[in-house]
């Protein structure tokens, strides 16, 4: 941790408030999220138990499984789940503009441009916490190989219609969602962590409640307090005030409530099954609605504290004001979700199990890319990231005390000159160290030459402009800083590229096991059903 | 092997194992050859005469080093060893591409382009820049340096520009590492963040994997030290005797703690110099001043070093000695104190800078020294065993008391993926194993 | 020691406790995979693990009741030395194991550890989370990794004196299938884990030791007082760190202690680094503002120049573009 946000840290803890770690939102937020808080069935893999989803704060969507072991409750919660986010996808998938994209023709193997569909926006997905994302992708991976009636009539228990679709699209998002930088799933808690500093540790910083009380504690008084009780705080029947964000819940309600309901509803059902008349059966039925009633009473209880604060969550964050190159990088988001679009509108198949080693590579080494590119464009974007960046000495601000022209050593001598900044900071500088600043939102290169105390405390810095000034012999006006300006360098690229290109998977080399071939297919085989789809 | 103990010829051990390395690289079917080499055990010497010989066997031959240091330091090698052999450096589109030495060897032509290499004997570059080579008729034979310290990734970028390879590296010093997360790949056998050599040996396992026996630099008092600590499952074994390496100094000891030290250090090997325990800043001052004042002294008393290069003691210059730390801002603070101390031309560094170099002593900021808490960067493995075997003849730590109770307070909870070979030995482990010996060689000091 | 009691006296209750949906879970798995005389746990074994030997066609299943833990350990003991002579397959279902640990005996119960016929002993470890396209939770695997690694040193005791026994390294971890109940295993080499816990327990300091330094009449008796108890558990040195609130019932107990000190690791180990000797909360800040502190210490140096880059920077001050 940076000694910038230790110190922010320490400050909240004096304080007992959040202290801000930004001066600027550093994610896109949509007008229209869709917000999913999801719960999930303890210690079964992606067997879930209920959610709140929706667009609207005030009417969240209910989804509940009253017995989270029947595949058949199961799979209507999933049909109900993908009519409640495919509708939202598909709302932002159908509005496009005109864009271009380079593309190798692969005739001639040169770069063309070409004409091409793109979102003018994107659906966002918000979750509570990072489990929640986890969570996403689990279910993603659960329903995307499923067969549904239509794709195979005679698959064992087919899967409803949408269900395939909606977990290609869950995989999507989660897999964007490892990309530093995107903003089409995100996690409440990694918004509000990134943008404020608790007097806590990053661990108890994962719990939603205790970090918004460190926030914007509801009574306005002391946030450590106010955490204290998100945590810890039970009503009279042991239940938790504050119930965690999921999609785990707290084992107290499981075992005090939950448990007793679902035996409850099964007692209902196993009745229901045994009537021996209609009479009876309408009421066991009456019975057995009541059972399911009571569960999704329960799970809106557990659910609603936490869809609310993922609300309050996004309104705070809504109060800072976006980063200028946050744009920049949700267009980024909206291409991938193009992307994506136009893959299931191919007919392509579900993504696959597992990445081969071309497409693992290539994630790398774009995921590598963007991080680099986001710390750039968060330190140029904000002065309170940047000031992290400046303690750490890779970047510096000075005055300009000096400029000398000087010129290349080439048949056409080109500007080259030499600027001397006085600085109070400690630039990890040495060698030709390159140093960037941003010229009309441009970055300008130039090359360390020499450093030497300055008489009055600091260091005096020459450095040697190299680019951007324009192709004649006088640098063209206002691209050379003057004495006296306040001019801000930094040792990192403000637009860091990615890597060279990779081979195509059907090229993959020997050390890497050849290509992929028949491995692809495989990998996209539905699971093996078992009849007993529960423990 | 015990039974061999008696009659070990480090030499003839050496040369069996280079003969069939060649053997295999030149004569052999496989499509690829993995040495794998302990610190100073020749590694270079073995990469530059494989170059000659498959050059001189008229096979177009590729070399892939990871850094320009690492590539000019070889062209050098190559053009030391066979002035008349036409070598290309492919050189990237920066400015000051390659070392200025090269400009003055007569047979090495320069590009940044691979077509106007075409045909050389040889020509070398490092793996970013050839990930970057496309459309050319791929080489008959490629070597692959420091293969271990490249990414399984930048080995697909290239993999594709040869036909067959030999893959020389030391598996016991630091990671490749990417800056984020990559976790959803562990376990694949082509995990793009793992090193070069695992992806390679996972789908080829059948490539024959030799192992160079003997330490040239390490002396015998410190080869089994790293051997056991950081090799204990391919051991190796130095290749001189106790004794035939020995450090003398001309001025006695001035009973200081640096000299207590350094005496010790020029008796045993090693030495600690433990200042009273604290916990510090990383740039903790005392400890700063204690390895400067250790460099001022070593210098100042006249140090003398006999070995098997020489029948006469060589002065121990500026030169000859290097201070390893674990981080920039430590080498940086060290550089400082030398040069109030009037101290220049020592080598100070990090361990990823030092990463294959050689000196006669080292003097090392034990990474764990004052910190208050032991991450995962500081328990690296790789890390320590870096700076524990760069020296030929000894190595003095400057460290603080009460690493091991440190080390105690932070045990060991890597997590653990599925499907992926482990990599020993546990850093945890391995700190308290040369803390043990260390403490064999303890002054301590309170400067 | 009920170290959960202990926590509820001390008014710090731990949020401790497993769901029963998962512990039934756990149970039903674990009962799946032993199921039919282990035909299925040995047959993954053997396709993980393979030979030597052939593959398992009978296997034993000895009985280990015994009374008591000692009684249990022993019979264990016994059972393990009776199937390596019998050189063939044996399963040992929750066999119990001792082990000195910080000076005192041990009882440890390893799900299972099959005797192979050539006289290896494998330990295995079956677990609840599911293993997805062949990866796991690296956190949870590394625990079961950890944990096994003390099962393996405590059964090499006991083969040290077994003629022909060896204790593999190699354990074998079950799990569900992907989203099944199926099972699946996976070998995981703990050879590491296994060389650290070794230096671990050599390194453990003996309760006796705990014991002696604390006072006389120190208690740890859940009925008494809370002043009582508080002096007690505050005798005992305590590191604490926000990674104890994920294993230990007395953690924010201790949490509470720590930031009442204004101790700077209650924000995460990882704050400390940094901070060289200042460890509370209002030392650094102190500091930071320059009111304390030797401005030549580089902690102190470091902490004024974050200070006044952070004040520079939210005062707003337009530094960029």
């Amino acid at each position: 941790m940076s000694l910038i946000t230790t110190l922010a840290r320490l400050e909240a803890v004096e304080s007992g408030r959040a202290q801000p770690l930004t001066t600027v939102r550093h994610r896109h937020l949509t007008g229209r999220p869709l917000v999913l808080v999801p719960l999930a069935t303890a210690g079964e893999a992606g067997a879930p138990l209920g959610a709140l989803v929706g667009t609207d704060r005030e009417a969240p969507r209910l989804l509940a499984v009253a017995q989270p072991r029947d595949r058949e409750l199961r799979f209507a919660f999933l049909a109900e789940l993908a009519e409640a986010v495919l509708p939202h996808i598909e709302s932002y998938a159908g509005v496009v503009e005109p864009a271009e994209r380079s593309q190798i023709d692969p005739e001639t193997g040169k770069k063309t441009k070409v004409e091409v569909e793109l979102c003018t926006d994107a659906a966002q997905l918000i979750v509570p916490s990072r489990a929640g994302i986890d969570f996403v992708r689990l279910l993603g991976r659960s329903m995307r190989f499923r067969r549904t009636a239509e794709d195979d009539p005679d698959t064992p228990y087919p899967a409803p219609a949408r269900v395939p679709l909606l977990g290609r699209w869950l995989t999507h998002y989660a897999e964007r969602a490892r990309v530093p930088g995107s903003s089409l799933l995100l996690a409440t808690t990694d918004l509000l962590n990134r943008h404020w500093a608790t007097g806590q540790s990053s661990l108890e910083d994962q719990h939603l409640g205790a970090l918004l009380a460190w926030i914007a504690p509801s009574d306005g008084g002391s946030g450590a307090e106010a955490a204290l009780r998100a945590e810890l705080e039970r009503d009279r029947e042991g239940q938790l005030l504050c119930p965690p964000a999921g999609p785990a819940t707290d084992p107290a309600f499981d075992n005090r409530l939950l448990a007793p309901a679902i035996e409850a509803y099964d007692r209902a059902r196993t009745a229901l099954a045994a009537a021996e008349d209609g009479l009876a059966a309408d009421a066991l039925l009456a019975e057995l609605a009541r059972a399911e009633r009571q569960i999704r009473s329960l799970l809106a209880k557990v659910a609603l504290p936490t869809w609310d604060a993922v609300w309050r969550g996004l309104d705070l964050l809504a109060g800072l004001p976006e980063g200028a190159r946050a744009e920049d990088r949700w267009t980024r988001d909206r291409w991938s979700f193009t992307a994506h679009r136009d893959r299931v509108l191919a007919g392509e198949p579900p993504q696959p199990r597992r990445d081969d080693a071309v497409t693992a590579a290539q994630k790398l080494a774009s995921r590598e890319a963007a991080q680099a590119q986001l710390d750039a464009q968060e330190a140029l974007d904000d002065p309170l990231v940047l000031a992290g960046r400046r303690l750490a000495g890779e970047a510096f601000v000075g005055e300009v005390t000096g400029v000398e022209m000087a010129y290349s050593e080439s048949k056409r001598p080109s500007p080259r000159p030499l600027v001397t900044v006085r600085t109070d900071e400690h630039p990890h500088l040495g060698g030709r160290t390159k140093v960037y600043r941003s010229l009309d939102g441009k970055p300008q290169t130039a090359e360390f030459v020499s450093g030497t105390p300055a008489e009055e405390g600091g260091l005096l810095l020459v450095l040697r402009i190299t680019d951007r000034m324009g192709r004649s012999k006088e640098p063209a006006p206002g691209s050379v800083p003057e004495p006296g300006d306040r001019t801000v360098w930094t040792l990192f690229e403000h637009d860091p590229r990615g890597g060279p290109k990779l081979p195509d998977p059907e090229e993959t080399p020997w050390t890497h096991g050849g290509p992929p071939g028949a491995a692809v297919e495989r990998a996209e085989r539905p699971d093996p059903v078992t009849a007993e789809d529960l423990l | 092997m015990s039974s061999t103990r008696a009659t070990f010829d480090p030499g003839a051990e050496a040369t069996r194992a280079t003969d069939a390395i060649l053997h295999d690289t030149l004569r052999g079917s496989s499509r690829g050859v993995v040495v794998d080499s302990p610190p100073g055990a020749g590694k270079s010497t073995l990469v530059v005469r494989a170059a000659l010989e498959l050059a001189a066997a008229g096979r177009p031959l590729m070399v892939i080093a990871q850094t320009n240091a690492q590539v000019d330091d070889l062209v050098v090698r190559l053009a030391e060893k066979e002035p008349g052999l036409p070598v290309g450096r492919l050189h990237s589109n920066d400015s000051d591409p390659y070392d200025t030495v090269l400009d003055g060897l007569e047979n090495v032509r320069k590009s940044a382009k691979a077509t106007d290499l075409a045909g050389l004997d040889i020509v070398i570059s490092t793996a970013a820049k050839w990930a970057h080579v496309k459309n050319v008729e791929p080489w008959g034979h490629a070597i692959v340096d420091e293969a271990y310290q490249m990414r399984s990734d930048a080995l697909l970028a290239v993999a594709g520009l040869f036909e067959r390879a030999l893959f020389v590296g030391d598996p016991g010093q630091l990671d490749p590492f990417s800056i984020v997360g990559a976790d959803q790949w562990a376990g694949l056998s082509y995990d793009p963040s793992a090193s070069a050599v695992s992806t390679l040996l996972a789908h080829n396992p059948e490539l024959p994997q030799h192992r160079l026996p003997v330490s040239w630099r390490l002396p015998a008092s410190a080869a089994p030290l790293v051997s056991d600590a950081f090799y204990p499952y391919t051991p190796f074994r130095s290749g001189t005797a106790h004794g035939e390496r020995r450090l003398a100094f001309a001025v006695p000891s001035d009973g200081s703690g640096p000299d207590r030290v350094l005496d010790e250090a020029a008796e045993s090997g090693w030495g600690l110099l433990e200042l009273p325990a604290r916990h510090t800043p990383r740039t903790d001052p005392e400890a700063v001043r204690a390895v400067a004042r250790t460099v001022r002294r070593l210098l100042d008393r006249g140090g003398a070093a006999t070995s098997e290069r020489s029948p006469h003691p060589v002065p121990v210059t500026a030169d000859r000695v290097a201070v390893g730390t674990a981080h920039r801002d430590q080498a940086a603070a060290v550089r400082a104190a030398l040069a109030e101390l009037g101290v220049t031309g020592v080598a100070v560094d990090t361990a990823n800078r030092l990463q294959g170099r050689e000196f006669d002593v080292t003097v090392v900021l034990h990474p764990l020294s004052g910190r208050p808490d032991a991450t995962a960067f500081h328990l690296e493995t790789g890390r320590l065993c870096v700076l524990a075997s760069r020296h030929r003849h000894a190595c003095v730590v400057v460290c603080r008391e009460g690493v091991a109770e440190l080390l105690d307070e932070h045990p060991s909870t890597e997590p653990v993926q599925l499907g992926v070979t482990v990599k020993f030995p546990d850093g945890w482990d391995a700190n308290h194993s040369v803390l043990a010996h260390l403490a064999e060689h303890r002054v301590r000091w309170r400067p | 020691m009920d170290k959960a009691a202990l926590a509820t006296a001390l008014g710090s209750p731990a949020a401790f406790g497993q769901s029963q949906f998962a512990f039934m879970r756990g149970n039903a798995f674990e009962a799946k995979v032993k199921a039919d005389g282990g035909t299925e746990l040995l047959r993954l074994l053997y396709e993980r693990l393979g030979g030597p030997g052939e593959a398992p066609h009978e296997v034993r299943v000895p009985d280990l009741a015994a009374a008591g833990p000692e009684g249990r350990a022993a019979r264990t003991a016994l059972a393990l030395r009776e199937a390596t002579a019998a050189q063939g397959w044996t399963l040992l279902d929750h066999p119990l194991l001792a082990l000195e640990v910080a000076g005192s005996p041990a009882y440890l119960e390893p799900d299972a550890v099959v005797v192979h016929p050539e006289g290896t002993w494998t330990v295995v470890e079956i677990k609840s989370f599911p293993m997805i396209d062949g990866s796991a939770d690296a956190a949870k695997v590394g625990a079961a990794a950890r944990q096994s690694a003390v099962y393996v040193l405590a059964l090499e005791r006991i083969a040290a004196m077994t003629e022909g026994a060896e204790v593999g390294h190699r354990v074998l971890l079950v799990c569900p299938k992907d989203f099944s109940n199926l099972p699946t295993a996976s070998v995981v080499d703990v050879r590491k884990q296994r060389a650290v816990t070794r230096r671990q327990l050599t390194r453990l300091t003996r309760i006796e030791d705990i014991a002696a330094t604390l006072p006389e009449d120190a208690t740890f008796d859940p009925g008494c007082s809370p002043q009582e108890l508080h002096r007690a558990v505050d005798a005992v040195g305590a590191a604490y760190a926000p990674e104890c609130l994920a294993a230990c019932e007395l953690a924010f107990h201790c949490r509470e202690r720590s930031r009442a000190r204004g101790a700077v690791e209650a924000l995460g180990r990882s704050v400390r680094g940094e901070l060289g000797g200042l460890t509370t909360v209002g030392a650094v800040l102190a500091a930071a503002a320059g009111k304390e502190g030797d401005p030549a210490d580089p902690t102190v140096a470091a902490l004024r120049r974050a200070a006044a880059l952070r004040a520079e920077a939210l005062e707003g001050r337009a530094v960029c573009h």
